[in-house]
C-alpha cells in the first residue's frame, strides 16, 4: 500500500498533502480492517482440522484388570495408541525400586510412575521415534532389564518403563489414569 | 488533470528484484494488475467478474476443508455430512458457506453474463473471451450438479437419477451411456464415488479456464458502459488502486448478502427433502433441482411432443442443452455494429425481457408440470430461442442506434456528445 | 450505482422465496407459531427444550430414534455431566467383539449415540403395523414448514369431516399430506408430569417437543446467530470504510 501514496505524490501539484494524509489514513484503516477480517475468517477453517467433538468424547478408556494374572501383561488401546499394562511380579517391583535414580538418563523413581506398585500402566510408544516396543506379548524379547525392547533402533526399557540403553531420550510415558475400583482403571 | 495510465517502476527491494529477474512475478503483477489500463467509466456492473473469482476461491477452500471430513460412500455420506454439521469444529459454518456459496456463485455469474449481453462485451474482439465464459458456466453447472449429489439425501439421489437418465434419450447407445455413468444398474455407490472425484477435479479445470478468460480479457482490456474503445491514457486509469478499492467495496457489500444467508437463512435455497437420507425405494413427491438449474429443467420438461420423428424426451434434452450451446453463438447472432445497449433504444428494452423470461422459466421449473405451468413453460422456452435466433439478428439490423460519444474521456467529463448515465 | 447490488438481492430473494414454495395441495399449510429461535436474534428456550426432551424420552422414544444425537449433546440443553452419565447408563448398547469373539451388552456412555428403540427398519415396521416411524434428529429440517409443520401434525389430530372414511389402522390429521397418517395421536392432556411444574396440555407439549426437535436438528443455531451478528457489524463497518476510501481515491478522477 506504500507505493499507492508515492505514485500520487509524484503526479499531483503541491497543496495536496493534507488530502493525501486523510486519504492515506482512510486507506490504511480500510486495509487494516480488511486484514483483520481475513485473519478472523481463516481461523474457523484451521480450527476445523482440530479433533472434532466425537473424537474428543472418546478420550477415555476403561479397563477391567481382574483377568490379568500376576506376571501377565495386557495391551489396550487408548486414543488410538497402545497402552501396556503390567501386573508386576515381586521380583520386577524390587528390581524397579532398587535402581539408583541418579544414574538414569531420565531420572524418575518407580514410586513416581505407579499408583499401586503391582500395576504398571505406560504408553507403549518408544520415545525415540515412535515404534511400539516388544515385551508385552508372550515370547517377546524383553531386553536385559526384563522390561521392554524396541526393535527399531534398540532402545531398552526396565520394569518401570524407564530408558536404560539405546537412543530414546525419555522414559515411556505414564498416561493419566485412576483406579475406579480395586480391579479396574480408567485411562484419560 | 490526467492520471498516468501506468506506473512502471519495477520491483522496489533487492530481494524482489532477485526473484523477478529469475521468475517475473513482480513485474507480471505490476503490468497486469497495478498498472493495467482500465476504462475510467466502469460502473458497478463491472464488479461481478472479480466477485466471481473470489467466490470461486471461497468454494475451493471450503470444499477442500469439507473433503477432509466427508466420506464418499453411499452408506456413510449422509452421516458424514451430519458429523460435519454437529461435531467438526465450525463444520456447520464451512458447510453452510459451501452450500450457499454455490448459489451466490451462480447469482454472480448470471449477473456477469447479463452485463455482457447488455453492453455487447461479447462483440469483436472479445468473442473468445465470451465463449470461454460460456465454457466456465457449463463446467460450473456440471460441478454443482455433482456436488449436490454428494450429501446423498433424497433430492441428491433422485436428481442424479433423473438427470443421468436423460442420457438414455441418445439414440442407439443411450442406455449404455447411462450404465457407464452409473457404474451399475442404478445410481449407487460407484456413481457417488466418481461424482466425488470429478467434483473435486472440475473446479481446478474451471480455474484453468478462468486463467484463459483473463488472458483473453487482458489482450484488449475491459469493455465499458459506453461500448466504445479507449483511445489512450486519457480514457483509462490504472487498475490499482482505483478498481482494487472499488472491487473491495463491492466485495464487502456482496459479503453482507452472503453472510445473511449463511448465518440467518442457510437453508433458503435447499429442498427440505434433502435432509432425508436417500431411499432408492421412495421417490419424493416433487423432484426439484437447485434454483440455478431450474430454467434448463423447465425447458427440458416443456417439450411434450414429438417433432420431425425426434422423440419428445430427446428433443427436450437437445433444447435444454441447446439453451447453453446457443450462448456460444451470441457474438455472431447479434448483428449490431454498436456494442452497448445504452445506444440501442430497441435492444435496450428487449434485453430486459431475457432475464424476465429466465425467471419465468425458473418458476415453471419449480412447479409440478400441470395446467397453465406447462403452457407458460412452452411460451417461455419459445421466447428464449426467439430472443437469440430472431430478435438479436433482426434488431441489430433494423434499429437506428443513437450517436456514440467521441471518447470515454470526454464522455466522462461531459464535454463530448451527451451521454446519459445508464 | 448500487442498483446492480439491489438487483442482485431482489433477484435472490425472489428466487429463494419462489423455489421452496411447492404447493402443498394435498393438505393445508399449518398456521405459523411463535418460536423462540426464529428471526435473526432467535435462541433456543432451554427450559422448553428440556421439557421437550422429557416428552421425547417418555413418549416419542418408544417408536422414534434420534440417531444423530449423542448423549453428550444434551449438555447444550443445560444438563450436567453426572446427569448425562446417569441418563445414558439406563440404556444398553451392543459392543464387541470381546477377546472371546463375542458381542456383549454394556450400559451406554455419554460418548454413545442415543440408543434406537428398534435394531433396524424391518423390526420397526413389524412393531408399527408396517409403518416406519421416521428418525427425528432432522425431522424439523426435513419437512416443508419446519417447526410449524411438526407442531401442526402433533396438534392436528381431529375428527374427519362428514362423509370421509378413514382407512383401518390410520388416523385423520389436518396437516399431514393426504390427511391419513399411520401414527396414532401421540399426545394427550396431562400425559406427562413436567419436572418444572408447567401444565402439560397438548399445545404446550407439542410446543416444547418441537423446540427440542428443532434444537436436535440444528444444535448450532445460537452460535450461528451470535457469530452472524458480529460478522454483520464488522462487514457494515468494513463496507463503510471501503466506500469512504473508494470515494477518496476516486476524487482525482471524478
Amino acid at each position: 500500500m506504500a507505493d499507492l501514496a508515492q505514485s500520487h505524490v509524484s503526479s499531483g501539484p503541491g497543496g495536496e498533502a493534507h488530502g493525501e494524509t486523510r486519504r492515506d489514513f482512510l486507506v490504511l484503516t480500510a486495509a487494516a480492517v480488511g486484514a483483520v477480517g481475513a485473519a478472523v475468517t481463516i481461523w474457523p477453517f484451521i480450527d476445523s482440522l482440530n479433533p472434532a467433538k466425537d473424537t474428543l468424547a472418546l478420550s477415555t478408556t476403561e479397563v477391567d484388570l481382574s483377568p490379568v494374572q500376576v506376571g501377565q501383561r495386557l495391551t489396550v488401546a487408548w486414543r488410538g495408541k497402545p497402552i501396556f499394562i503390567d501386573h508386576r511380579t515381586p521380583q520386577e517391583i524390587k528390581a524397579a525400586q532398587e535402581v539408583d535414580v541418579s544414574s538414569l538418563r531420565d531420572p524418575q523413581p518407580d514410586s513416581a510412575r505407579v499408583k499401586k506398585t503391582d500395576w504398571l500402566v505406560i504408553v507403549g510408544v518408544c520415545t525415540h521415534l515412535g515404534c511400539i516396543p516388544l515385551g508385552n506379548k508372550d515370547g517377546d524379547p524383553r531386553g536385559p532389564y526384563g522390561g521392554w525392547f524396541c526393535p527399531c533402533h534398540g532402545s531398552i526399557y526396565d520394569t518401570s518403563g524407564r530408558i536404560r540403553q539405546g537412543p530414546a531420550p525419555l522414559n515411556l510415558v505414564v498416561p493419566p489414569y485412576d483406579f475406579t475400583s480395586a480391579t479396574a482403571i480408567k485411562i484419560g | 488533470m490526467t492520471v498516468p495510465a501506468t506506473t512502471h517502476r519495477g520491483p522496489q527491494s533487492r530481494i524482489l528484484r532477485w526473484i523477478d529477474y529469475r521468475l517475473p512475478v513482480v513485474s507480471f503483477l505490476e503490468h497486469e494488475l497495478t498498472g493495467y489500463p482500465t476504462p475510467k467509466n466502469l460502473s458497478y456492473w463491472w464488479n461481478f467478474g472479480s466477485l466471481a473469482g473470489i467466490i470461486l476461491v471461497i468454494m475451493i477452500v471450503s470444499g477442500i476443508v469439507l473433503a477432509m471430513h466427508y466420506t464418499p460412500n453411499a452408506d456413510l455420506a449422509f452421516d458424514s455430512v451430519e458429523r460435519i454439521m454437529r461435531d467438526v469444529n465450525y463444520g456447520w459454518l464451512i458447510r453452510y458457506i459451501h452450500m450457499n456459496g454455490a448459489s451466490m456463485f451462480f447469482l454472480i455469474v448470471y449477473i456477469h453474463l447479463f452485463r455482457g449481453l447488455y453492453y455487447g462485451s461479447y462483440k469483436y474482439p472479445r468473442e473468445l473471451l465470451w465463449m470461454l465464459g460460456v465454457v466456465i458456466l457449463i463446467l460450473m453447472i456440471a460441478t454443482a450438479f455433482m456436488g449436490y449429489v454428494l450429501p446423498w439425501g433424497q433430492m441428491s439421489y433422485w436428481a442424479a437419477t433423473v438427470i443421468t437418465n436423460l442420457f438414455s434419450a441418445v439414440p442407439v447407445v443411450g442406455q449404455k451411456i447411462v450404465s457407464l455413468l452409473w457404474g451399475g444398474f442404478t445410481v449407487g455407490n460407484p456413481t457417488l464415488n466418481r461424482f466425488f472425484s470429478l467434483h473435486y477435479l472440475l473446479p481446478f479445470i474451471i480455474v484453468a479456464v478462468v486463467g484463459l478468460h483473463l488472458i483473453a480479457l487482458h489482450q484488449h482490456g475491459s469493455n465499458n458502459p459506453l461500448g466504445i474503445d479507449h483511445r489512450g491514457p486519457q480514457d483509462t486509469i490504472p487498475f490499482h488502486p482505483y478498481y482494487t478499492i472499488k472491487d473491495l467495496f463491492g466485495l464487502s457489500v456482496f459479503l453482507l448478502l452472503f453472510a445473511f444467508f449463511v448465518f440467518y437463512d442457510p437453508n433458503a435455497f435447499v429442498s427440505a427433502d434433502n435432509y432425508i437420507p436417500a431411499n432408492p425405494m421412495v421417490t419424493p413427491n416433487h423432484i426439484v433441482p437447485e434454483w440455478y438449474l431450474l430454467p434448463y429443467y423447465a425447458i427440458l420438461r416443456s417439450i411434450t411432443f414429438d417433432f420431425l420423428g425426434i422423440p419428445s424426451k430427446l428433443l427436450g434434452v437437445i433444447m435444454s442443452l441447446g439453451s447453453l450451446v446457443l450462448l456460444f453463438f451470441v457474438p455472431w447472432l447479434d448483428t449490431s455494429r454498436v456494442r452497448s445497449a445504452r445506444f440501442r433504444p430497441i435492444y435496450r428494452l428487449i434485453s430486459w425481457l431475457l432475464p424476465l423470461d429466465v425467471i419465468a422459466l425458473g418458476y415453471v421449473g419449480s412447479q409440478p408440470p400441470a395446467g397453465f405451468v406447462v403452457t407458460l413453460g412452452q411460451i417461455a422456452t419459445f421466447y428464449y430461442y426467439f430472443h437469440f435466433l430472431v430478435l438479436m439478428p433482426l434488431v441489430g439490423k433494423l434499429e437506428r442506434p443513437r450517436p456514440l460519444p467521441i471518447s470515454i474521456g470526454e464522455a466522462v467529463l461531459g464535454t463530448g456528445t451527451a451521454a446519459e448515465r445508464t | 450505482m448500487l442498483k446492480p447490488f439491489l438487483a442482485a438481492s431482489a433477484l435472490t430473494a425472489a428466487l429463494a422465496l419462489a423455489v421452496p414454495a411447492l404447493a402443498q395441495e394435498e393438505a393445508p399449510s399449518p398456521p405459523h407459531q411463535a418460536w423462540s429461535f426464529e428471526g435473526i436474534f432467535g435462541t433456543y428456550d432451554l427450559a422448553a427444550a428440556q421439557r421437550g426432551f422429557q416428552i421425547y424420552k417418555e413418549v416419542c422414544s418408544n417408536c422414534h430414534a434420534v440417531k444423530h444425537l449423542y448423549y453428550r449433546d444434551t449438555e447444550d440443553l443445560g444438563y450436567t455431566e453426572d446427569q448425562i452419565k446417569a441418563f445414558a447408563a439406563q440404556f444398553k448398547v451392543t459392543d464387541g467383539p470381546n477377546d472371546e469373539g463375542q458381542m456383549f451388552e454394556r450400559p451406554a456412555r455419554p460418548s454413545d449415540r442415543f440408543v434406537a428403540p428398534f435394531p433396524n427398519d424391518q423390526a420397526a415396521r413389524v412393531a408399527n403395523n408396517g409403518a416406519l416411524p421416521p428418525d427425528l434428529s432432522l425431522i424439523v429440517k426435513a419437512r416443508e414448514g419446519g417447526p410449524d409443520y411438526v407442531y401442526g401434525i402433533l396438534t392436528g389430530f381431529v375428527n374427519p369431516p362428514a362423509g370421509v372414511k378413514v382407512p383401518d389402522g390410520m388416523y385423520y390429521n389436518e396437516y399431514f399430506p393426504g390427511h391419513f397418517i399411520k401414527m396414532p395421536p401421540p399426545l394427550s392432556d396431562g400425559q406427562v408430569t413436567y419436572t418444572d411444574g408447567t401444565k402439560a396440555t397438548v399445545p404446550q407439549m407439542a410446543h416444547d417437543v418441537v423446540t427440542f426437535l428443532s434444537w436436535a436438528a440444528e444444535p448450532n443455531l445460537d452460535q450461528r446467530h451470535q457469530m452472524g451478528l458480529k460478522v454483520f457489524l464488522f462487514l457494515i463497518v468494513a463496507a463503510g470504510l471501503f466506500y469512504a476510501a473508494k470515494r477518496k481515491i476516486w476524487a482525482r478522477v471524478h
